[in-house]
């Protein structure tokens, strides 16, 4: 892919839920692109089909009709293993229910998509050590996810998301189970990976949350009703701004963060 | 991804769900064993019923004239005895130059009596007019007084000696020895009990009253050409098969026709009395145990593997999210599934053995190998079928659907 391309760029995306004789529709014509490099906060009430979007550029389902490209590639008409392939490799997910393997260690669970590429074990381990390093996790790697708190478990699910080194990092309500510290140190994470150039789309419908990023699209009723840049005056957000955001993935230890 | 990271996946999984593991290695294991040790108890009960026939007389031949049916020029078919067993019979098998491996030989007279004693009145299911051999080839013992002796036999005395059935029916349990006892209106008297010997097959061997064969013509059937039949005991039961030809040759010689090729006697012995009335009851009742087994434990294996499967989805769902493709999920699975019905077939087959050494319910179970293998096999493919079944459903869900699985 070139390194213009959009990673994400939707043209009337809708979805449509068949319930009980009645169909739902939770999207109505979602078009919306995102350049390599942003940070987008994608901000809804409850029911404003927010998650459904979130899951549809996840690739975690797929839309009832329109376009979607990731990072230039047509999602529509990919088959099952094809669809698994982009998961793997484009996208990171961060769920707000976090989603790791119960029995599992941290490291095992952040190797989880690296045991799906074919990666070798030796390699495997250095890399979620890495991934792990990235996000303070290092000391974590053998506890198990009920043995560490919310906000560890979340960066725990963070590093799992980036150790493919996707193109999109995509985060549905990544602090809705979290208190507010853990909360601020997660986004603090958010934030260091933008700097460091990478692609962020998080879903929330808290303000304060939202204002973390650098761009806002507001979601009602399955159609997005504004699309604006946040201006902030926070150094991080000040830091990014600098950064090439193009150029970023190009950098041989893609999982640095600036010293 | 190549195969041997499915295996390391499953064997993570396996030994990370230790519960899940546990319960199901549990469910198939369940299953194996009790297959194996109901199937034993039942053939241990099979064969503990075939040794008390043993018990019922050692070595015994039976020696039977066969009815036998004939069409003459397309008339109804006429019954006819055409082969008696007669005195002459009994007394060539008696020729110990001729049979050195006959010890013993009975004529046997069967009749229907109906015996009156007190006011109640009582019929047995076996009557016999016999001679004293009798006794020690049908392996009776007594509880109380003699059997008849050949000199009564000789003198046609009128006395009887009766089973342990016969005594509690009509007798009202009391010992009956030297009591008069009605049969069929000729007068008897009692002058032993038999001590207990259980039953035979279809047949209680308790439900018994024996006469001296003289008598019994005498007083009940009148003279008969022939007996019912000729019971004789083999030297040893290693010797049984020389006596059964002994026995053969010198029915053919007093008969002057082959009347054995002929289909006129039959010479049952030992293995071809339990093999008619016993075995065939029990293999189909151990079919029964053995399919009610696996029945059981096929439905203890399902229901775990069921249980386990909302489990199972969720995580099937984080796999599919972080990119597992389908064919990953399934190789892990039946890796996983093999290994667990593996591990659970072989300790069930370890308890099942185990099991069986232990008498339970006074039975002494006897392994039958054939219910290993069946336990193994029925089990094995359940505990695979629904492990894999379910799962591979799973695997074709959209992911956020298996996620919803909590």
């Amino acid at each position: 892919m070139a390194a213009g391309t959009p990673v994400i760029v939707t043209r009337q995306l809708t979805k449509t839920y068949a319930g009980a004789g009645v169909a739902v529709a939770a999207l109505r014509g979602i078009s919306l692109t995102v350049e390599r490099g942003e940070y987008l906060a994608v901000m809804g009430a409850s029911g404003s089909g927010k998650s459904t979007l979130a899951h549809i550029l996840g690739c975690l389902d797929l839309p009832t009709g329109g376009r979607y490209l990731l990072d230039g590639v047509d999602v529509r008409g990919l088959g099952e293993d094809q669809l698994a392939r982009i998961r793997n490799r484009k996208i990171g997910f961060v769920f707000q229910s976090f989603n790791l393997l119960a029995h599992a260690t941290a490291i095992e669970n952040v190797e989880l998509p690296l045991i799906y590429q074919g990666v070798a074990r030796a390699e495997r381990r250095h890399r979620a050590l890495a991934a792990l390093r990235s996000v303070g996790g290092e000391r974590w790697r053998d506890h198990r996810p009920n043995q560490l708190s919310g906000g560890t478990i979340q960066k725990v699910a963070l590093a799992r998301a980036i150790v493919t080194d996707p193109a999109l990092l995509l985060a549905d309500e990544p602090t809705g189970n979290l208190d507010s510290a853990s909360s601020d140190d997660v986004l603090a994470s958010f934030a260091r990976l933008n700097a460091a150039g990478r692609t962020i789309v998080m879903i929330t419908h808290e303000a304060d949350v939202a204002a973390r990023a650098r761009r806002l699209v507001r979601i009602r009723d399955g159609r997005v009703v504004e699309d604006r840049p946040i201006s902030s005056e926070r150094p991080v957000a000040a830091a990014v701004a600098a950064a090439p955001p193009a150029g970023a993935r190009d950098q041989p230890q893609p999982l640095g963060q600036p010293a | 991804m190549i195969p041997l990271e499915n295996v390391r996946i499953a064997l993570q999984g396996v030994g990370s769900n230790r519960m899940r593991s546990g319960l199901t290695i549990l469910g198939i294991l369940i299953g194996v064993a009790s297959v194996i040790i109901l199937v034993a108890v039942g053939n241990g009960s099979s064969i503990a019923i075939q040794s008390r026939i043993q018990s019922l007389g050692t070595n015994l031949l039976q020696v039977q004239s066969q009815p036998v049916f004939f069409r003459a020029g397309g008339q109804t078919a006429t019954l006819t005895q055409s082969t008696n067993l007669t005195a002459a019979d009994v007394h060539a098998l008696e020729q110990h130059d001729l049979n050195p491996d006959v010890a013993a030989v009975a004529p046997v007279l069967t009749a229907s009596v109906t015996a009156t004693w007190d006011g109640n009145s009582y019929s047995p299911s076996q009557f016999l007019g016999t001679t004293p051999p009798y006794r020690r080839i049908a392996g009776y013992r007594l509880a109380h007084g003699q059997f008849f002796s050949s000199a009564q036999l000789h003198s046609h005395a009128r006395v009887v000696v009766v089973g342990q059935t016969v005594v509690s029916s009509l007798f009202g349990g009391q010992s009956p020895v030297g009591q008069s006892v009605q049969l069929n209106g000729a007068t008897f008297q009692v002058i032993g009990v038999l001590a207990a010997k259980g039953t035979s097959g279809a047949t209680n061997q308790d439900d018994v009253m024996m006469a001296p064969l003289t008598a019994v013509e005498d007083a009940i059937t009148g003279y008969q050409a022939s007996y019912s039949r000729i019971d004789v005991e083999a030297a040893s039961p290693s010797r049984e098969t020389a006596a059964e030809y002994e026995v053969a040759t010198t029915l053919d010689t007093t008969h002057h026709i082959a009347s054995l090729a002929s289909g006129n006697l039959q010479i049952l012995n030992q293995a071809s009395l339990i093999s008619t009335s016993t075995a065939q009851t029990f293999t189909t009742l151990l079919a029964a145990v053995a399919a009610i087994s696996l029945l059981v434990g096929g439905i203890g294996v399902m229901n775990i593997m069921l249980v386990t499967v909302t489990e199972r989805t969720h995580e099937i769902g984080i796999r599919k999210a972080v990119g597992a493709r389908r064919r990953d999920l399934l190789g892990q699975f039946l890796v996983e599934a093999v290994l667990l019905a593996a591990i659970g077939g072989v300790v069930g087959v370890g308890v099942g053995l185990l099991g069986s050494h232990f008498q339970i319910v006074g039975v002494t179970p006897v392994v039958a190998p054939y219910s290993v293998a069946l336990a193994l096999v029925v089990s094995v493919a359940v505990g695979l079928f629904f492990g894999l079944y379910p799962a591979s459903r799973a695997a074709g869900l959209q992911p956020i659907d298996a996620l919803r699985h909590e």
